[in-house]
């Protein structure tokens, strides 16, 4: 299971290529041009992270992460998440790029092939800033009374979570 | 706002917390730390999501997004059946499924909008119609094949094998996004038009 993982970056690139290749599209030049938006995307985010990651540093030296992670070990672990991810969850739904940095902190602290490390990634993969697209969305359609989309989606969110941490436990645990 | 009140509470409880513990002399350091993380985070990051911004891109133009999006309409046609009446909806809605699944968040959103205009349009109600609700609640799980962020974030932090993750974070979504339908076909029986 691990490995598909590992294998699949290789096989889904030459799939890609060997596909494009065959449409007779202009493979360098695209790369390129999609690299050059890439680098739009990391300006982008160094902004916001610079501001982030120094919040969630002082929290974390101050002790309130720790506190925060003891005062819902007891809750979280009834579900089998560790409560390391608290603020990673709390998080998330809210802003893309403080999820980014807390999410960086978490995986830095507990090591990225540690459980904690690659739940926090797991979490932060499969799930999206749930808000920020309810507000593009209905923003966007023009629409006021968004009945039950905000409950489902967080649902789905917490899902999510819960799921990443099962299927963590259940590849490496 | 919601946000920014969020970030004034976290710098408060620090310094509390700081107080209160003892640790407060920590404070300074760890937030000249985070600044400089921050940046060397933002450089290691740099490599890797320009290489896959790249192949993004080729996916796009080479056609590729396009064919899985004409994969994907039966499957959408059975969940959004309103949209299945005026084609131009249905396209929209499946180039925003097909985009979010390779990763090409710019194009997902443009093609999502037109979709939830086009639902508003044809469900004729002012408030979000079931469809609507749905079609909101598969973009908020994210259902991507190379969640490349996360596995650049790995990588940077020194996992030795940092796509490992990909199909715990698969199945993770799946189930994340089954349980959003379910939940939203479930809630749109209680919740006022």
């Amino acid at each position: 299971m691990k490995l598909i993982g590992e294998l699949s970056v290789p096989l889904i690139i030459i799939f890609v290529m060997l596909y494009a290749l065959y449409r007779g599209t202009d493979i360098f030049s695209s790369m390129t041009a999609g690299a050059a938006d890439g680098l739009k995307t990391v300006v982008g985010i160094v902004p916001a992270l610079i501001t982030l990651l120094p919040c969630i540093y002082m929290l974390r030296a101050s002790g309130a992460l720790d506190a925060l992670c003891c005062l819902i070990r007891p809750l979280l672990s009834q579900i089998g998440i560790p409560s390391e991810t608290v603020p990673l969850m709390l998080l998330r739904p809210l802003s893309g790029s403080g999820a980014l940095a807390v999410g960086s902190d978490i995986i830095k602290q507990y090591g990225a092939d540690s459980y904690v490390g690659r739940c926090a990634a797991v979490m932060l993969g499969s799930t999206e800033t749930t808000f920020y697209v309810i507000a593009v969305y209905f923003g966007a359609a023009g629409i006021k009374n968004t009945r039950h989309a905000i409950p489902a989606a967080l649902v789905a969110d917490f899902a999510g979570f819960v799921a990443a941490a099962f299927f963590v436990r259940l590849f490496w645990g | 706002m919601l946000f920014n009140l969020i970030i004034v509470i976290m710098v408060l409880f620090s310094i509390i917390f700081g107080i209160l513990s003892g640790s407060i002399t920590a404070l300074a350091p760890a937030a000249l730390d985070g600044a400089k993380d921050a940046v060397t985070l933002c450089l290691t990051l740099c490599g890797m999501i320009c290489l896959w911004s790249g192949l993004m891109e080729l996916m796009k133009r080479s056609g590729l997004s396009e064919k899985l999006s004409s994969l994907l309409s039966p499957i959408l046609t059975r969940l959004f059946p309103t949209a299945a009446r005026e084609s131009e909806t249905m396209f929209a809605l499946s180039s925003n499924v097909s985009a979010n699944l390779l990763g090409l968040g710019n194009a997902a959103t443009p093609a999502g909008i037109k979709a939830a205009k086009g639902l508003k349009r044809l469900s004729g109600i002012d408030s979000a119609s079931d469809e609507l609700c749905l079609l909101v609640v598969m973009n908020t799980a994210s259902l991507q094949l190379l969640p490349t962020t996360v596995a650049s974030l790995r990588a940077s932090l020194g996992s030795a094998t940092p796509f490992d993750i990909l199909p715990a974070v698969w199945l993770a979504s799946l189930f994340s996004v089954s349980c959003g339908i379910f939940a939203a076909k479930l809630f749109s029986h209680f919740s006022r038009t």
